[in-house]
């Protein structure tokens, strides 16, 4: 069976054990790009309400259909090799990991490039929702537009904030 | 036509649910946001037109003129916010 591309999971991952895996699956491999998203203790340029936890909300079975698609998209516009998504959900602590993007390729390049066209991607399209707890009480998280800005430089509209 | 219907974050927190299924003739998704809306309370409130409310069917995004067909699943959510 071919390893996961996707996963949406409560507990924590580990990067180098999923790069490591991801690695395994092809020798031509000379480039290996990620991205780790962690949850802030405090959001508005570190001078808004501290953050005191993130609950992660997301729609089962779309949020994992709708990550493979991206990941069959990334692969027909760059020249990768394979890339992995893991998503965590339910409640988090600040500092706490809430997701990575890992991408291979066999130079640089296509690998930098594939990470941030899956991660704007991702945050506009794959359904999860953020809710934070603050002193003030619990917030859901608005979108933002200009993460609908950063996926329309590849081409696709956002339309979510 | 049977459709099953799901809300997500603030939406299944606004109509205190997060899931129902029921018949409808609305031929797209514009029209049953328009029967919903139609229930008024929570539902006209979560899925007022002019409110930013993302829509899918059978798991894929889409926009409101998309048709329904019987058995679709259907969800209503605010804009996403993962990553």
């Amino acid at each position: 069976m071919p390893a996961p591309r996707v996963s949406i999971q409560a507990e924590d991952f580990n990067l180098a054990d999923e790069i490591a895996a991801l690695r395994k699956i092809d020798k031509r491999v000379g480039a290996v790009c990620s991205f780790v998203g962690t949850v802030r203790g405090a959001n508005e340029g570190n001078n808004g309400p501290p953050v005191l936890s993130m609950e992660l909300e997301h729609y089962p079975g779309m949020t994992e259909k709708s990550i493979e698609a991206m990941i069959d998209e990334a692969h027909r516009r760059f020249d990768i090799f394979g890339a992995r998504v893991v998503h965590r959900i339910g409640l988090l602590q600040p500092a706490d990991q809430i997701m990575m993007v890992a991408v291979t390729s066999a130079h640089r390049g296509e690998s930098f490039k594939a990470c941030e066209f899956l991660m704007d991607y991702l945050k506009t399209q794959a359904p999860f929702w953020k809710k934070e707890q603050t002193p003030q009480g619990a917030q859901w998280v608005d979108a933002r537009a200009t993460d609908d800005a950063a996926l329309e430089r590849w081409g696709i509209a956002a339309g979510n904030a | 036509m049977k459709v099953s219907v799901k809300y997500f974050a603030s939406v299944r927190e606004a109509l205190g649910k997060g899931a129902e299924t029921f018949d409808t003739s609305a031929p797209t998704l514009d029209a049953l946001r328009d029967e919903l809306i139609a229930r008024g309370d929570a539902y006209a409130q979560a899925l007022a037109r002019g409110k930013s409310v993302r829509m899918a069917i059978d798991q894929v995004m889409s926009d409101g003129k998309a048709a329904l067909t019987e058995g679709s699943e259907v969800a209503f959510f605010p804009p996403v916010t993962g990553g």
